[in-house]
C-alpha cells in the first residue's frame, strides 16, 4: 500500500487536496439543486475520506518531525506562511474528522429539512476550518483555522437549532471569542519577544517553539492566555458553561461534530501549543496542581451533573465534560502512556459521544422528545437500536474490551505515577460514569413499556445502520487491538515528553530545524 | 527617488497639487452646470454623474504622480509629496466615489433636488485632499475647515427632515468649538516654537529642548481635544450618534469614513512626523483617550435598538481603534492607520448601503429586528450585509480583521500589549452587538410575508454593496499587496535624519528659510 501511495506522489499533494476538496465541493453544493445537496455533500465527504485514510499507510511511524509538509508564502513580510504537516499527534485528529464528516452528512438526512444547500456547504466549510486548526504550523495560519470555523458552528446551531439556539449561539461565540483573542495578543508578543531577540520575525511554530527560551518572564502570562482559550473550547471546569446549552440546542449533526471534533481542539491546542511552548509554567508545580485539580473536578463534577439529567442530550453533554478532564489529566502527568491514552481518549470520545449524539438525536426524530423518562422499555419494540446503544454505552464508560477503555486505562497509568492522589479520586470518576449511563440506559431501554407513543417507534433504517455501523467497528476494533493507533502516536507522543521534560533543567532544542524560507520583518527598528 | 518636485516655483506647486487642480476645476465647472440645471430628477443626475467623472479624473491624477513618486526638493514647506499623502488620498476619493454612487439612487428616492449636493461632496474632498498633504499647521487648518464646512451643510440638505436640520446645527455648532480649540491649539505650538511647519516643529522641539515646555504642552492638548472631536472619541463624541442618524444615509458614511479618514490622515501625520520624537509628551493623553473610546463607544452600541444609530456608535469604537494605531506613534502604527482606513471605508460605504436599501420608509427607524428574515427573502444581500458585520467585528477571513491585527501589532510593537489586551476586549463586547444583526437575519423569521419586498439594491448602490463586500472577502484572504502599500507609503513619515540635523533653528528659522 505504502508503495503504491508512493508512486502516485501521495505525500506531496495529500494535505493540499483534503484542504481544498471540502471547499469545492461546498460551492458545487450551493450552486446545485437544493434536493441533490445531501448526496453531492456526501459524495464529496467520502472522496475527502478515501484521500485522507492514505494517511494510515503513508504515514512514516519512526519519525517525530512533521510529515506531508506544505509551504506557501502567503504574507511574506509578516513572516507568514501557509504552512501544514502532519506528525503522530495530529493525524488521529486529522482522520477523525474525516472520518466523521460523511457519517454526520449521512446522519443529518432526514433530520435537516429546510435550507439544505446552505447547511451541506456549511457543513463541508467546516470540514476543512477544522482540518486546518489540526495541521497549520503557523500560529497565524492557526488563529485564522481556530476562528474561522467558529463561523459554520455558528450558523448551524442558530440556523437549524432548537428553541433556545439563539440564546446558546451567542453564549457559544462570545465565550470562545473571548478566549481566542487573548490567545490572538499572546502570539503577537511571542511574536516580538521572539524577533527581538532572534532578529528574525516569523509566527512559524518551529521557529517559535525552538526560541521559547527567550520568553522569560513573559512565558507565564502567555501561557495563561493560551490556556484560557484552550480550557475553553475543551471545555474544562469552570469554562464549560457553554457546552450544555450549545449541544441541547444544536441539531443532532451540529451536536456530534461539537462533541466529536470541535471539543478535540482544545485538547489538541495543549498538546500542541500550549505545553511545549511554555514547558516550565506548565509544570510548575503551582499551575500544574491547579489544572489537575480542575481536570479532576471536571471528571466528578461532569458524571454527577450527568446523573441528574433528565433530558438525554443534555447527559451525553455533561458526559463530555467528564471525558475531556481526563484527557487534561493526561495531558499534564506528561508520561508517554498518559499522551497515548490522552489521544486515545480524544478519538474514542468522538466516536462513542458522536454515536450517542447520533441516538439521542434518532430518539428525537421519533419521538420528538428527548426526556429519559417519555421512554422505558424500548428494547422491546427496537431491538436492534437498543443492542447498539448499549454497545455505546458500554464504550463510553469504559469497559474492558471497547475502545473507551483502553484510553482511560492508559491515562490512569500513566498518570498515577505523577499524580497518585488525584488519579485515584479520577478512578471513583470511572465508576459515576457506570452510574449515569447504565441508569439512563435501564430507563430509556428497559422497564415497563408503559407509554402508548413508544409502542410504534420503528427500528433502525438502512441509512441509520450505515451510519452507526462504521462506529460500533471502530469501537469495537479499538477495543481489542488498539496497537496500530498506539503505534503511530507513540514517537511523537515520546518526542513530546521527552521535549518538553527534557527542558526543565536545560534549554535543548528537541525538535530540529529545517531549512525553511522565512520572512523578515522589514522596516521593525 | 522619483520625479523631484521644486515646490518654490509656481510650476512645481502647479505639479505638486495637480490632484487638487483638477479637482477644483471640476468643482468650479459642476458649479456652473448646477446653476444652469437645477429643475429636477435629470439634473440632479447628471451632475452626479459629472462628479463621479470629477472623482475618478482625480484619481487618475493622483495615482500618475503617485506612479511618478514625486517628492519635494528639499523641505516640503506647504505641501507634502509622500506615499502617505497618496495613499490616504487615494482612501478619501474611493470613499467620495462609492458616496456619490450610493447617492445616485439615494437622493431620487428622498427626493433631493439640490445639485449642489455633488458640489460639496467634491469641495470636501478637496479638503479632505489638502488635508492629508499639508506640510504646515495652517494648511491643514485650511484643509480642514473646507472639509468640515461643505459637510455641516450636507449633513442637513434634505430641507423636508427635521432631524437633518437638527443635526446640521448641532455639528456646526460642536464643529466650529472644535475648531476654536484646534486654532488656539496651534497658536500655542507656534508660540513655543516658533513654526507652524511640521518638520520644522520636530526640528525645534529637539533642538531648543522644549519636550517639558508647558507652552507646547497645553497645544499639544488642545490640539488633540481637536481632532477628538472631530473624529468623534469619546468624550467629545456627544454630537457623532444625532449628527449620523440625522444625515442622509450616504452622507453619514461618507462621514464615517472620509472624513474620520481624513482628520486621523492629519492626526498621524502630525504625531508621528513632528511629534514622533517627543512622544513622552502626548501618549498618555491620547492612551486613554483610545480606551474610554474604544469601551465608551463598545457598550454605548450594545444598548442600541436601531441599525443606524448602532452603526454611529460603533464608528465611535473604530475611532478608538485607529487612536490605538495613533499611540504607537511609529510608521507601524501610520502603516496600520492606512491600512485600517481603506477597510474601514469599505465596510462602512458597504454598511451604510445596505442600510439605505432595506430604509424604504425612512432609515433613520430601521430597527435591527426589523432584519429579520432578510436572508430568505434576499439572499445576497444578506450575505454582504453579514461580511460587513463579522468585518466590523474583526473575523478572521475579512479586511476587518487584517485591519485590527494590524493595528495590534503596532500595538504590541511599541510595547502597548495592555493597550491590545483593551483592544480585544473591546472586540468581544462588539460581537454582543454586531452578531444580533446576523441573526436576525439568518436565524429568525420575516414578521410579515410582505418584508423586505421592497428591499432591493438598484443601480450604482448596488455595484458598491457587491463589490466592498468582495473586497473585503479578497482582502481577508490575501492582504499582502495592500499590506506592502501601506508599509512603504508609510515609512519615510517621520523626518529624516538629515533635516533634524541642518535644518535652520530658532524662532525665525521657518520665515527664514521661506
Amino acid at each position: 500500500m505504502s508503495g503504491f501511495l508512493a508512486s502516485i506522489g501521495y505525500g506531496q499533494w495529500v494535505l493540499e487536496a483534503i484542504m481544498i476538496v471540502p471547499l469545492l465541493g461546498a460551492l458545487i453544493v450551493m450552486m446545485g439543486p437544493s434536493a441533490q445537496a445531501k448526496k453531492i455533500a456526501l459524495g464529496v465527504a467520502l472522496v475527502e475520506f478515501v484521500l485522507s485514510l492514505g494517511l494510515w499507510w503513508a504515514f512514516d511511524q519512526g519519525t517525530a518531525l512533521m510529515q506531508f509538509e506544505v509551504y506557501h508564502e502567503w504574507i511574506p513580510a509578516w513572516g507568514i506562511a501557509y504552512h501544514l504537516g502532519i506528525d503522530g499527534i495530529s493525524l488521529f485528529m486529522v482522520l477523525l474528522t474525516t472520518f466523521m464528516m460523511p457519517l454526520t452528512i449521512l446522519g443529518s438526512w432526514n433530520y435537516i429539512k429546510e435550507r439544505e444547500g446552505p447547511f451541506y456547504a456549511l457543513m463541508l466549510v467546516l470540514t476543512t476550518g477544522m482540518l486546518g486548526v489540526f495541521v497549520a504550523l503557523d500560529m497565524f495560519l492557526f488563529y485564522v483555522f481556530w476562528e474561522i470555523m467558529l463561523i459554520p458552528m455558528y450558523f448551524i446551531i442558530g440556523v437549524w437549532g432548537g428553541a433556545r439556539r439563539i440564546y446558546a449561539t451567542i453564549k457559544f461565540f462570545v465565550f470562545t471569542f473571548f478566549g481566542s483573542l487573548l490567545m490572538l495578543v499572546a502570539i503577537l508578543v511571542m511574536y516580538y519577544v521572539v524577533g527581538r531577540e532572534t532578529g528574525e520575525y516569523s509566527f512559524s511554530y518551529r521557529h517559535l517553539l525552538n526560541n521559547t527560551q527567550y520568553l522569560g518572564q513573559w512565558a507565564f502570562w502567555l501561557f495563561g492566555a493560551f490556556f484560557l482559550a484552550f480550557a475553553i473550547k475543551v471545555p474544562m471546569f469552570p469554562f464549560h458553561t457553554w457546552l450544555p446549552d450549545a449541544h441541547v440546542e444544536a441539531p443532532t449533526p451540529g451536536s456530534v461534530i461539537l462533541a466529536g471534533i470541535l471539543l478535540k481542539m482544545g485538547a489538541y491546542g495543549f498538546l500542541r501549543f500550549a505545553v511545549p511552548f511554555f514547558p516550565h509554567v506548565a509544570l510548575d508545580p503551582t499551575v500544574a496542581t491547579i489544572v489537575v485539580t480542575l481536570a479532576v473536578v471536571g471528571i466528578i463534577y461532569g458524571a454527577l451533573v450527568a446523573l441528574v439529567q433528565p433530558d438525554f442530550k443534555k447527559l451525553i453533554a455533561y458526559s463530555s465534560v467528564s471525558h475531556l478532564g481526563f484527557v487534561m489529566l493526561g495531558i499534564w502527568a506528561l508520561t508517554l502512556q498518559s499522551i497515548q491514552g490522552a489521544i486515545v481518549i480524544m478519538i474514542n470520545h468522538g466516536i462513542s459521544t458522536g454515536a450517542l449524539f447520533f441516538m439521542a438525536g434518532m430518539m428525537y426524530e421519533r419521538r420528538h422528545t428527548r426526556e429519559i423518562a417519555d421512554f422505558g422499555g424500548i428494547a422491546r419494540v427496537v431491538p436492534a437500536f437498543a443492542a447498539v446503544l448499549t454497545l455505546v454505552a458500554l464504550s463510553s464508560i469504559g469497559l474492558p474490551g471497547t475502545n473507551g477503555f483502553v484510553g482511560e486505562f492508559l491515562v490512569l497509568i500513566g498518570s498515577f505515577s505523577q499524580y497518585p492522589v488525584a488519579t485515584a479520586i479520577a478512578t471513583t470518576g470511572v465508576i459515576f460514569a457506570a452510574m449515569y449511563i447504565l441508569l439512563a440506559l435501564q430507563r430509556i431501554l428497559f422497564g415497563k413499556l408503559d407509554n402508548p407513543a413508544n409502542k410504534k417507534m420503528q427500528d433502525l433504517s438502512i441509512r441509520e445502520l450505515f451510519v452507526l455501523g462504521p462506529l460500533v467497528v471502530c469501537i469495537v476494533w479499538i477495543g481489542l487491538y488498539p496497537a496500530p493507533i498506539l503505534r503511530r502516536v507513540e514517537v511523537s507522543a515520546q518526542a513530546l515528553v521527552t521535549q518538553v521534560r527534557g527542558q526543565l533543567p536545560v534549554q535543548a532544542k528537541a525538535i530540529p530545524e529545517e531549512q525553511q524560507p522565512l520572512g523578515k520583518f522589514g522596516d521593525d527598528k | 527617488m522619483g520625479m523631484v518636485v521644486n515646490l518654490a516655483t509656481p510650476a512645481g506647486l502647479f505639479w505638486g497639487m495637480l490632484p487638487e487642480i483638477v479637482l477644483t476645476g471640476w468643482a468650479l465647472a459642476l458649479m456652473l452646470v448646477a446653476g444652469w440645471r437645477h429643475g429636477g430628477e435629470e439634473d440632479q443626475r447628471f451632475a452626479g454623474q459629472l462628479a463621479l467623472a470629477a472623482l475618478v479624473s482625480t484619481l487618475f491624477a493622483l495615482w500618475w504622480l503617485w506612479a511618478k513618486d514625486a517628492r519635494p526638493d528639499g523641505i516640503a514647506l506647504m505641501i507634502a509629496l509622500d506615499g502617505f499623502r497618496y495613499a490616504s488620498s487615494t482612501i478619501f476619493l474611493l470613499g467620495a466615489i462609492m458616496t456619490v454612487m450610493l447617492s445616485l439612487g439615494y437622493v431620487r428616492r428622498e427626493r433631493i433636488h439640490t445639485p449642489e449636493y455633488y458640489l460639496l461632496i467634491l469641495f470636501a474632498t478637496i479638503g479632505m485632499m489638502v488635508m492629508s498633504a499639508a506640510a504646515d499647521l495652517i494648511v491643514l487648518f485650511l484643509g480642514l475647515e473646507i472639509m468640515s464646512i461643505c459637510v455641516y451643510v450636507l449633513t442637513g440638505i434634505n430641507r423636508r427632515s427635521v432631524f437633518g436640520a437638527e443635526a446640521a446645527l448641532k455639528y456646526f455648532l460642536l464643529g466650529a468649538f472644535a475648531s476654536g480649540f484646534l486654532i488656539y491649539g496651534i497658536a500655542l505650538i507656534y508660540g513655543a516654537t516658533g513654526t507652524t511647519n511640521l518638520t520644522l516643529i520636530a526640528v525645534s522641539i529637539t533642538n531648543l529642548g522644549l519636550q517639558s515646555n508647558g507652552m507646547l504642552m497645553a497645544g499639544i492638548g488642545l490640539l488633540i481635544i481637536g481632532f477628538a472631536f472631530k473624529v468623534g472619541a469619546v468624550p467629545f463624541h456627544m454630537w457623532t450618534p444625532d449628527v449620523y442618524e440625522g444625515a442622509p444615509t450616504p452622507i453619514t458614511a461618507f462621514m464615517a469614513a472620509a472624513v474620520k479618514a481624513a482628520a486621523f490622515a492629519a492626526l498621524m501625520r502630525i504625531m508621528v512626523h513632528s511629534l514622533g520624537e517627543s512622544i513622552g509628551t502626548w501618549q498618555n493623553a491620547v492612551w486613554w483617550l483610545a480606551v474610554v473610546t474604544m469601551l465608551g463607544g463598545n457598550l454605548m452600541a450594545l444598548a442600541q435598538r436601531r441599525l443606524k444609530r448602532m452603526l454611529a456608535y460603533s464608528s465611535i469604537a473604530h475611532a478608538g481603534y485607529l487612536l490605538t494605531a495613533v499611540v504607537s506613534g511609529t510608521e507601524t502604527g501610520a502603516a496600520a492607520y492606512l491600512f485600517y482606513a481603506f477597510a474601514y471605508t469599505l465596510v462602512t460605504l458597504g454598511a451604510f448601503g445596505v442600510l439605505a436599501v432595506v430604509g424604504r420608509n425612512g432609515e433613520r427607524d430601521v430597527r435591527i429586528d426589523d432584519l429579520a428574515g432578510l436572508a430568505a427573502k434576499r439572499p445576497w444581500l444578506a450575505f454582504a450585509m453579514a461580511v460587513f458585520m463579522l468585518s466590523l467585528l474583526g473575523f478572521p477571513g475579512t479586511a476587518g480583521f487584517m485591519a485590527k491585527w494590524y493595528v495590534l501589532m503596532s500595538a504590541i510593537e511599541a510595547d502597548q500589549w495592555k493597550l491590545g489586551i483593551i483592544l480585544v476586549l473591546a472586540s468581544v463586547v462588539s460581537a454582543g452587538y454586531y452578531l444580533p444583526v446576523v441573526m436576525e437575519m439568518y436565524m429568525n423569521q420575516p414578521i410579515t410575508e410582505e418584508a423586505h419586498q421592497e428591499s432591493v439594491a438598484v443601480g450604482a448602490g448596488r455595484w458598491v454593496i457587491g463589490a466592498t463586500a468582495a473586497l473585503l472577502l479578497l482582502i481577508g484572504f490575501f492582504p499582502g499587496r495592500l499590506m506592502d502599500v501601506s508599509r512603504s507609503s508609510s515609512d519615510d513619515l517621520k523626518p529624516s535624519a538629515a533635516f533634524t540635523l541642518n535644518a535652520p533653528t530658532g524662532p525665525d528659522a521657518g520665515m527664514a528659510s521661506r
